[in-house]
């Protein structure tokens, strides 16, 4: 049977994609720009079929908690946000890292700080990939471009997430959130037996049997020693997902004078801009992070004798441009482009500021 | 072939579902399509817009500065508008919210009465599908069947018996539209 290609916003199409996915439970509180996500959910009513749990709670915080509990007992579990509500789940997400609990954290980001304003934003980079929440750890981070990536890192966010233990967010904001395209969805998988559950995730708390000692899901290690071999433990972990994880997209780079580095709905602005700039014979090509941590690093540092510079274009006062700086050893010129508190630049701005900061 | 178009008015006039209705009709033919609203609190009595691409070819941008076609609804969204329509472009307004007229000679202009006879006839909730007739008769980008199995897959089932009465605000669309010269 052909698929059929269907017109959706990004939030629908993560919301489709869940229930496609097979996942156990969805656990939010509505929030702009992404509420579409819960809203499609309940629409699509999946406890009926699938028998995925849909459950507005009464906070983030309860939100994140319940994915928490829900992902201790190994299900698919997953929650939704933008940007106010993600700081209030950083404890949460600090938490499931401590105790690696997988779980798929979506953030479709707005302006800020504080509670900003409701238009797209992607300033929540920091946040993201160097912590947010408390203690060394690293969230798997990924930045879908177009409403079919919404829905293809559902699938994405989780399998990583399961394969390594540890959260996984998907970073987007709300261009690509409230944007409607083609997308085709994936084939519909059914959920998990707890059997299934049991024999995959061996440590998930779903009730002691007689031949084995009891699970315990837990952050918590008050012996500083056994504290820092867990640190160790998950510092060798993120190093083999630094190592076998990155995904990048290189556009139009083989011939390029100069790059433009941008991820999301900034990237789908900035390849608009590249085609502008090569109309009139400048030669950009576009490199864009699908995956923001673990950052690709290593492919964007055979560019730092290639091209005579570098722009990052982010829809923030500049987070991402500090790791292209490290990325290509600031051996070329690397310059940042950005609007803020929620303004979307246009093709023409990022022109303009391509041919100001770098070619002049 | 890409057509890019910017649809604006006060919000509730139905310019995101006018959109949308668009946005389906490329479907129906295979085009790439991209639909990006203004969202948030300009769509209650500020000015509401929607950006539409239809296209042969994958579409880069979202979000653009300039646009074939532009078609304002009020007045506020022709005073942000009008100069963002490319040289040899669009512009179409209803006289309607209009007070006062645009101005540019590098664009062809064209004026709907689509309000007053939407009102008029009896049938202002199809005031969107007639503006969307004028714009068609200006540049048949998608065939008329096309927006229609595009409206079908739009609207809910309960609504399909609207079908007929918005296929006639179109077609009531394609005969009121005028140039301006």
């Amino acid at each position: 049977m052909a698929e059929e290609v269907k017109l959706m916003k990004g939030n629908e199409a993560i919301a489709h994609a869940a229930i496609r996915y097979g996942v156990d439970g969805y656990f939010g509180y509505p929030i702009t720009p992404q509420s579409e996500i819960m809203e499609t959910l309940m629409d699509e009513k999946p406890w009926e079929t699938t028998g995925m749990v849909v459950l507005q709670a009464e906070s983030e915080v309860a939100a994140i908690n319940m994915v928490y509990g829900g992902a201790a007992c190994g299900k698919r579990v997953m929650t939704s946000s933008s940007s106010p509500g993600i700081s209030l789940k950083l404890e949460g997400i600090s938490y499931m890292a401590g105790a690696e609990l997988p779980g798929l954290i979506i953030n479709v980001m707005r302006g800020g700080p504080g509670l900003g304003t409701i238009q797209p934003s992607q300033a929540d980079y920091f946040q993201t990939v160097k912590g947010g929440g408390h203690g060394d750890y690293r969230l798997i981070t990924l930045a879908p471009a177009s409403v079919q990536e919404m829905a293809d890192h559902v699938a994405l966010g989780f399998d990583l997430s399961f394969k390594y233990n540890n959260p996984a967010m998907i970073l987007a904001d709300g261009v690509i959130g409230q944007m409607m395209e083609k997308v085709i969805l994936p084939e519909q998988k059914t959920r998990r037996t707890e059997e299934e559950i049991r024999k995959a995730q061996p440590w998930a708390a779903l009730g002691k049997s007689a031949d084995r000692e009891r699970n315990v899901v837990t952050s918590l290690e008050l012996d500083s020693a056994a504290m820092e071999q867990n640190n160790l433990r998950f510092q060798k972990k993120y190093k083999t997902i630094e190592e076998n994880e990155v995904l990048y997209e290189e556009l139009l780079c083989d011939d390029a004078d100069y790059l433009i580095v941008a991820f999301g709905s900034a990237s789908r602005i900035s390849q608009k801009a590249i085609q502008m700039a090569r109309n009139e014979g400048i030669k950009v090509g576009l490199f864009r992070p699908i995956t923001l941590w673990p950052y690709p690093a290593k492919a964007l540092n055979a560019y730092k004798e290639k091209v005579k510079g570098i722009l990052t274009v982010e829809l923030n006062a500049g987070q991402m441009i500090e790791d292209v700086k490290l990325a290509v050893e600031c051996k070329t010129q690397v310059e940042h482009y950005g609007r803020l508190g929620g303004i979307v630049p246009t093709p023409q701005d990022v022109l303009s500021a391509l041919k100001e900061k770098l070619i002049k | 072939m890409q057509h890019e178009i910017i649809i604006a008015g006060f919000g509730g006039q139905g310019v995101l579902s006018m959109g949308k209705i668009l946005a389906y009709s490329g479907l129906m033919e295979g085009k790439e399509v991209s639909w990006y609203p203004s969202y948030g609190p300009e769509q209650r009595g500020g000015t509401a817009n929607v950006t539409v691409i239809l296209s042969d070819e994958r579409i880069s941008s979202p979000v653009l500065n300039e646009f074939d076609i532009a078609i304002v609804l009020n007045q506020p969204s022709l005073e942000k508008f009008e100069k963002t329509v490319k040289t040899g472009g669009i512009l179409i307004y209803d006289g309607y919210g209009i007070t006062q007229k645009p101005t540019r000679k590098d664009i062809r202009i064209f004026e709907i009465d689509a309000m007053n006879t939407a009102t008029k006839e009896g049938n202002a909730k199809a005031f969107n599908m007639i503006v969307l007739g004028g714009m068609l008769k200006t540049t048949p980008m998608v065939k008329r069947e096309s927006v229609m199995a595009g409206l079908k897959k739009s609207l809910p089932e309960r609504h399909h018996k609207l079908l007929p009465m918005n296929e006639k605000a179109i077609m009531r669309g394609m005969e009121l539209i005028q140039e301006v010269k």
